[in-house]
């Protein structure tokens, strides 16, 4: 089968849906790989690199759409203003097709799509469970947004992002909050702390606390009982007034003391939530910067313009909706390794004849256009999705544990009492029937057991072998005692014991001095 | 020589075997309190040999002769990866010299002891030799276990806790005949009859730990070898035995309860054993996991490009000898600048600081070789971590899920690294027969193979 790569026709698209590295592996699976020409160029790929790994170069734009029986692309098709046809109906009837299609966005291309019999995968259905991740190309672009918001971020803030002490005067850092912790907020953290700004964090699911923490950025927690907005498929729901009055005041407090704010709120399905206000750019002091990355879903900021940058009361309002785009190469590979990533799952016999398999729950999310079906939405899969559940949920909850500890502490008080008892009455028993003897021997041994306890709490772990060993040389001593009867040994018995037992033991310290003594010359630094 | 001079004597070999203890606390002072240990010895002999005087001289300096002749030798010889069998093996000996000293000190007392106190000291004699058999049986079946000689599979016969049960009542019922009888000959029986049943008790004690307790099983035979030591002294009326006895049996004891606290499990139940033989795995084989398999380019490649790189390394190192060429591996790395550390779990390995040991011989340093304590925190900012033959003690499951039989034992969080790679000759569960679901992480990767090989082939790679 014969898979096109044609180039993308979106303005300012950058990126490829495919690698030389990727169409190697394409044809690894059995497939033809036909690429546009120049389809890579903004990418850094050269025609020449995908020929040299096997594929063939098409001029004619027409005539890959019509040669290829499996399109991928990055964007969702459109009309071709060159061609002036669209690009759905530029494909071979009953071919297939992946690329992102936005399926809830775009009704009339599905039905487009599914009047060309046009099987259509939308990499932007990927269903969120771990076995997909590796096909995920959201979190893929999300995390090259979150990396590249920061440095647009910082390319139009006036300051260094890490305070500096210079004999020219004293720098403070730049000061960042970043507004959901997503795949997207989570890079942009992770860079930003990595340039030396302080970065905050807030998001509705207390869950990603220790991720954020992990990152590097303090997380911003709103005092507010125990409403908690994790929804399905690891995204935030939407949340109750009283919660988002309490969110928007912390966001108030945070725009005057903050330099940069990144916004990546999304909550699936609906419109991005308006997070900044108006005012609250306003209250940001001069030259300040935000990065909406919802703005293509209208923006976190009520002042963004997609696609653009805007200056409004001194603060810099970057819009961007092509950030990962603007990182082309690197988005391009990973966004090809995750549609390689599929078609090995498609192409479970690597003879270059896809399968789509409806009963595999990855695949079954994907497929928006059956043939002449649109098969968008999938039926709902049993919640949770990921067979894991969240972590946070899983713990016992705080009295539960309370309630055990509690239950514990009482057994081993119990415990530590009858040991009590039995100790002191063995101990009188020992005090009042025992002859003086015993009893200065047995005030060395309780002596001696205690030095033991205390000598050896400190040693290290890595030592315990060494010690073992020469602890038990040293308990070879027990050959004075054999000396002791051998030396007065009268019957023969007794002396053929005690000659043998003074031959082990002294087997004993000399090879555990010994092998102690070597092992530990093997230690150095 | 006076009986003064040689108690002058004993309490400063005392002193040396307390100092020398002590000096094994760090690396520093090791060596030194191991010196102290050989000093304590020498002067104890040598002050018994001065106070015993002529009797029987001869024939003690020859069996002392023999013995040092066939210990040192051993101990020159021994592989480290046979450390653990020889430990075990020298801790049968302790345990025997004190079934065959308990004998002599009953068949021909050194002190002449009436009433009360003889009493005490029959029971003194008693106890030494249970404890010297049990010790002795037991230290053998572990050596065995450890060589790979016999199954180190847990042996769980049916009603097992019951025999044991039987087989103490027994030995309690003798000692009650031992006290009660003034024959000679009756003593005699009962003590052989006891010998008998301790022995078979120390088999079968041991027999029913399976490979992965060892490290415990060890450090108690260790701590049973010096109690044995400590009554006999009791009964010789010796504080030197007394007191070197109390100190090998406390620091025994106390190694043990570390070990049990780092595998989260209460002391009495390793003690009793056939740990993880009857759970089945509870965790599930889900449908939704794959193995990411790598190779030794891809993982070499990984090793270049890390700034940091963690080796974990587990029983499974030990088993393969790759030592050596982890301390190859982590040379080059080192001298490429990459941060290489190790992370040792406690319980890694068939003895307590196993792995310190066999990395130490083939020369890693030991300050980048650190305890999970230390490392634990540092896995997230950890680039690579190789995990090489470990499995139960890198399980996330133990930190995860409640449900697991490993629940909450301290783990080593590699999980938490960018990347794992887990090199292992097959997807085989660990001891505890508990499925690990690191193996199936999206960070982690496998590398299939003997773990010598697979590291000489990556030492090779890297030079390249």
């Amino acid at each position: 089968m014969k898979i096109g790569i044609p180039r993308e026709i979106f303005k300012d698209e950058r990126r490829v849906a495919a690698t030389p590295p990727s169409v190697h592996k394409l044809i690894g699976l059995g497939y033809e790989v036909v690429v546009e020409g120049g389809a890579g160029e903004a990418a850094n790929y050269s025609d020449e690199a995908y020929e040299k790994v096997g594929a063939a170069i098409a001029s004619d734009t027409t005539l890959l759409w019509e040669e290829a029986d499996f399109i991928l692309k990055v964007r969702a098709p459109m009309k071709n203003p060159a061609l002036n046809k669209h690009e759905a109906d530029l494909m071979k009837e009953g071919a297939f097709l992946v690329s992102y299609i936005w399926p809830a966005q775009n009704p009339e291309l599905l039905e487009k799509l599914a009047a060309r019999k046009i099987t259509s995968f939308a990499i932007d259905s990927l269903p969120r469970i771990s076995r997909a991740q590796k096909m995920d190309a959201l979190s893929a672009m999300a995390n090259i947004a979150g990396y590249r918001a920061v440095i647009e971020a910082a390319n139009n803030f006036g300051r260094f992002f890490t305070g500096q002490v210079t004999a020219a005067g004293k720098v403070p850092p730049a000061k960042i909050m970043v507004i959901g912790a997503g795949v997207a907020g989570l890079a942009a953290i992770g860079a930003a702390n990595s340039m030396g700004a302080i970065v905050r964090a807030f998001d509705t699911r207390l869950e990603v606390k220790e991720q954020v923490e992990s990152m590097g950025a303090e997380f911003l927690e709103l005092d507010f009982g125990d409403e908690e907005g994790s929804g399905s498929g690891g995204y935030a729901k939407q949340m109750s007034d009283e919660f988002i009055k309490a969110e928007m005041a912390l966001f108030a407090e945070q725009a005057k003391e903050v330099d940069i704010i990144i916004t990546t709120a999304l909550i699936p399905g609906k419109p991005a939530p308006k997070l900044i206000t108006a005012d609250m750019v306003k209250s940001m002091k001069p030259g300040s910067v935000i990065v909406d990355l919802a703005s293509e879903r209208g923006g976190n900021c009520e002042l963004t313009e997609p696609g653009k940058v805007a200056h409004q009361h001194g603060v810099t309002l970057i819009g961007y909706t092509d950030l990962p785009s603007r990182m082309a190469k690197v988005a391009s590979d990973l966004y090809a390794t995750n549609l390689v990533h599929l078609l090995t799952e498609l192409t479970p016999e690597k003879d270059g004849q896809p399968v789509v398999n409806m009963e595999d729950d990855v695949i079954r999310g994907l497929t928006v256009v059956k043939e002449n079906d649109i098969t968008w939405p999938p039926p709902q899969p049993e919640a949770p999705v990921s067979p894991a559940p969240p972590p946070g949920t899983e713990e016992p909850s705080a009295a539960d544990m309370a309630a055990a500890k509690k239950d514990a502490d009482r057994r081993s008080l119990i415990g530590k009492g009858a040991l009590l008892i039995v100790t002191v009455l063995a101990l009188y028993g020992v005090g009042a029937h025992a002859p003086e003897s015993f009893l200065q021997h047995f005030t060395v041994f309780v002596l001696a057991c205690f030095i033991g306890w205390q000598v050896i709490w400190n040693v290290t772990p890595s030592l315990h072998t060494p010690l073992m060993s020469v602890t038990n040389a040293i308990s070879g001593i027990i050959v004075i005692g054999a000396i002791l009867h051998l030396a007065q040994a009268a019957n023969i018995a007794v002396g053929i014991m005690a000659f043998i037992a003074v031959l082990i033991a002294s087997i004993n310290v000399g090879g555990g001095f010994r092998v102690t003594h070597r092992m530990l010359k093997m230690f150095r630094k | 020589m006076s009986t003064g001079l040689v108690s002058v004597a004993y309490v400063v070999a005392s002193i040396c075997f307390i100092l020398s203890l002590g000096g094994l606390s760090h690396q520093e002072s090791a060596r030194r309190g191991n010196l102290y240990g050989v000093a304590g010895i020498i002067i104890a002999v040598g002050a018994t040999l001065a106070s015993v005087g002529d009797g029987g001289i001869i024939a003690i300096v020859i069996a002392v002769l023999i013995g040092a002749g066939i210990g040192i030798p051993i101990a020159n010889k021994v592989e480290m990866t046979q450390m653990p069998q020889l430990v075990a093996l020298l801790h049968s000996f302790v345990g025997l010299a004190a079934v065959l000293v308990g004998f002599s000190g009953y068949i021909e007392p050194l002190i002449a002891t009436t009433g009360a106190e003889h009493t005490i000291k029959l029971v003194e004699v008693f106890v030494g030799i249970f404890i010297g058999a049990v010790t002795f049986t037991g230290s053998l079946v572990a050596c065995g276990k450890l060589d790979g000689r016999i199954d180190s599979k847990a042996l769980t016969l049916p009603g097992r806790h019951l025999m044991n049960l039987v087989a103490v009542i027994a030995c309690v019922l003798l000692g009650a005949w031992f006290l009660g009888t003034n024959s000679m000959a009756f003593g005699l029986i009962s003590l052989v009859l006891m010998t008998a049943i301790a022995s078979v008790l120390g088999i079968h004690l041991i027999m029913a730990i399976g490979g992965a307790d060892m490290p415990v099983v060890v450090s108690m035979l260790n701590s049973y070898s010096g109690w044995a030591a400590a009554s006999i002294g009791f009964m010789l009326g010796n504080d030197l035995l007394i007191v070197t006895g109390a100190l090998v049996g406390s620091s025994g004891a106390i190694l043990s309860y570390i070990m049990c606290k780092a595998m989260n499990r209460s002391f009495i139940s390793v003690i009793l054993g056939g740990f993880g033989q009857t759970s089945s795995s509870s965790a599930t084989a889900d449908a939704d996991q794959t193995v990411h398999e790598s190779s030794v380019d891809d993982v070499c490649d990984e090793l270049r490009t890390a700034d940091s790189v963690i080796i974990v390394p587990g029983y499974g190192m030990a088993v393969a000898q790759a030592q050596n060429g982890v301390s190859d591996m982590t040379r080059i790395l080192r001298e490429r600048g990459v941060d290489v550390r190790f992370g040792i779990h406690p319980v890694a390995g068939r003895l307590p600081g196993h792995m310190n040991v066999l990395l130490a011989e083939a020369h890693v340093p030991y300050d980048i070789v650190l305890e999970m304590d230390e490392i634990n925190a540092d896995f997230p900012e950890t680039d690579v971590v190789l995990v090489i033959g470990a499995n139960d003690t890198v399980n996330p499951a133990a930190a995860e899920d409640p449900g697991s039989p490993i629940a909450g034992m301290p783990v080593l969080e590699v999980w938490k690294a960018r990347q794992v790679v887990v090199l292992k000759r097959g997807m085989a569960t660990g001891y505890s027969g508990v499925e690990n679901p690191l193996f199936f992480k999206d960070n982690t990767r496998m590398l299939f193979g003997d773990a010598k090989e697979s590291i000489d082939k990556l030492v090779s790679s890297l030079r390249s």
